[in-house]
């Protein structure tokens, strides 16, 4: 009875399973005719950024611009261009500020090389410091007295213990 | 620095990142920097608005300054500068050429009916192809081109007199004055465009 119950649940669950993937399929279908196309048309239009909606990819945006613009990389796709060409030719007219990747050029060499900078200063300065907390701390040898009372305590503490042991520590 | 002035950092470092964000928090980022900026306008023929079956180029108009405003009807940010240009029509102080940007024609043609042609004449994008060509993304958009045919200034967003007075009418005098057979090329701009 039971075997009979999770083979149905299984059954069940694996039909449901491929009805939600060909639902999704129906979902990703791709526009243009030629999926292979239209997947390096996503991934080029994802690279490059809505100017109309400036926190938006063109490849997610449904801005007229950011539609027209997806239109002109398909095209261009299907005439052989390349991403380099497709991107220089976004460049060209709306600025690096289309590209969500900035080149290393002049201008962004501090903003590339920022966070570097930064962990190298923060490792100078860890270490730096470390060295002169070095030097702070001397040694100073405990005098007579401090190690008379040293031993007493330690000695104290030692019979505490061995009082102890065997029981349980009481927790403090 | 001297041990006494050390707590005086973490204010120096306050005042140091709070500059950053008055400076940035007071830019706009809808205006982004024209890649076109003292490069040749990109040439097109298009079909003129009133007469559909002439063409206007850019080339047309080598020689003279002259002002490219980016327009359509369903642009309501146009409906705000519109007055403004057509005064500027009325004086007559340089001409303006309106590219009609991805708009029905027949609709475009009531819009300047309705609220006045500052236009010399308007050329149809209906496709909006050389929208793309010029890098336009927020209608309305003014560029200020040169006798060589060098974008010089663009405007992005509506005209405002404070614009017009400050910024593209002092270049369009600068310009004005400058010789177009003069070499090499040195593009000077304008203080107010800054």
């Amino acid at each position: 009875m039971r075997v009979k119950l999770k083979l149905i649940i299984l059954l069940l669950s694996f039909i449901v399973s491929i009805h939600a993937a060909g639902v999704l399929a129906k979902e990703a279908e791709p526009l243009a005719a030629d999926p292979e196309m239209e997947k390096r048309v996503n991934a080029i239009t994802a690279e490059l950024r809505c100017l109309v909606c400036q926190n938006q990819t063109i490849a997610d945006s449904h801005a007229a611009l950011a539609v027209d613009l997806k239109n002109q990389v398909r095209q261009m796709v299907g005439s052989g261009k390349t991403q380099d060409q497709i991107v220089d030719y976004m460049v060209k007219r709306y600025g690096d500020f289309v590209r969500y990747r900035p080149p290393v050029k002049p201008t962004t060499y501090l903003l590339w090389a920022g966070p570097f900078i930064l962990l190298v200063v923060g490792v100078v300065l860890l270490i730096s410091n470390l060295r002169k907390r070095k030097q702070i701390i001397v040694d100073a040898p405990l005098s007579a007295d401090e190690n008379d009372r040293l031993q007493s305590l330690l000695g104290a503490d030692a019979t505490v213990a061995g009082k102890n042991s065997g029981g349980e520590v009481k927790p403090s | 620095m001297s041990r006494n002035l050390r707590f005086l950092i973490p204010l120096v470092i306050f005042f140091v990142v709070a500059g950053f964000l008055y400076k940035g928090l007071s830019l706009n980022p809808r205006e982004v920097p024209s890649p076109f900026i003292n490069k040749p306008a990109p040439d097109f023929a298009l079909q003129k608005l009133d007469n559909m079956s002439e063409q206007f180029s850019n080339k047309d108009m080598l020689g003279k300054v002259w002002l490219l405003n980016v327009w359509a009807s369903w642009c309501v940010a146009c409906r705000q500068e519109h007055p403004l240009l057509v005064q500027m029509a009325r004086r007559g102080e340089v001409p303006i050429y309106g590219l009609n940007y991805k708009d029905a024609p027949s609709q475009a043609k009531q819009w300047l009916k309705q609220h006045g042609n500052p236009y010399e004449l308007s050329a149809v994008d209906y496709q909006g192809n050389v929208g793309i060509d010029y890098g336009v993304y927020g209608v309305p958009e003014t560029f200020v081109i040169d006798k060589r045919g060098i974008i010089r200034h663009k405007v992005i967003g509506p005209i405002t007199p404070g614009i017009l007075n400050e910024c593209v009418m002092p270049l369009v005098k600068m310009l004005e004055q400058e010789d177009p057979q003069v070499t090499p090329v040195e593009y000077k701009g304008v203080e107010g465009c800054a």
